[in-house]
């Protein structure tokens, strides 16, 4: 019986490319604070997600990074900038702690499946 | 994984606020450069910030600074016949340099440094944790 590792580590795997993903775009929403213009990003992490999952059921290997979204700021700003930067820091710190809680879940899996190749 | 991207986007804000910071600094340091003539005295400066669309498309985007503009603001024209730099008429002129909104600057640029080295670290730690993975 042979093990396969992809399903092992189940919806992590595309979880910690996606979590990845949004890091960039929270880190460029955080980056253009102060740029006049500036439309802030975020991706739609439920659908972008649901996507990822049908293509893997369908044997497609592509990622496709879904197209983000704007986000429709509390308080717009005369500049057109609709960065609010405590809610990006928020959500980039809510998006780092969830990385790793999905990077945790794989070293478990991992930790799991060395125990029991290992026969212990 | 695009964590690269990441350190040079927070990378690109943290050269940004820099010369924004620099900017900041030139006006305080020459708040009380009086000239006794309209066009030499020192004028406000503010850096003017872009985004830099990603080539392939990709989301996120670097800062950059497209130019250093120099406020148009009036002068200030004051009285002041006893100074050496005064004109014909007695006058001199002070820079267009509002030290309160300067100040505000500053602490505006300082803090969103800090938060760009904030997001360098934590996505150094995302990295790192990922290169452990399997261990132990």
């Amino acid at each position: 019986m042979g093990i396969n590792f992809k399903e092992a580590t189940g919806v992590h795997a595309d979880a910690l490319h996606l979590r990845a993903e949004r890091t960039r775009v929270l880190a460029s929403n955080i980056a253009n604070e102060n740029t006049p213009g500036f439309q802030a990003k975020d991706i739609d992490f439920a659908a972008s997600m649901a996507q990822l999952r049908s293509q893997d059921e369908g044997g497609l290997s592509l990622i496709s990074d879904s197209d983000p979204l704007y986000r429709v700021p509390f308080h717009p700003s005369t500049d057109g900038n609709t960065v609010e930067i405590g809610v990006e820091q928020a959500a980039f710190s809510q998006n780092a702690t969830d990385f790793q809680t999905s990077l945790t879940f794989i070293n478990m899996k991992l930790r799991g499946l060395a125990k029991a190749i290992n026969g212990q | 994984m695009s964590f690269k991207d990441i350190s040079q986007i927070a990378g690109s804000a943290m050269a940004a606020q820099t010369v924004r910071l620099n900017t900041v600094a030139s006006n305080l340091a020459n708040a009380d450069s009086v000239s006794g003539n309209e066009n030499d005295t020192y004028r406000a400066r503010k850096p003017v910030f872009a985004a830099v669309m990603n080539e392939d498309g990709a989301a996120g985007s670097r800062v950059q600074v497209l130019d250093v503009v120099q406020s148009a603001e009036p002068l200030r024209k004051v009285y002041e016949p006893d100074n050496p730099m005064a004109n014909a008429d007695g006058h001199v002129f002070y820079p267009n340099v509002n030290q309160v909104a300067e100040m505000t600057d500053m602490m505006s640029a300082s803090r969103a440094f800090e938060t760009n080295v904030e997001v360098m670290g934590r996505v150094r730690g995302m990295q790192q944790s990922l290169l452990k993975l399997g261990e132990g």
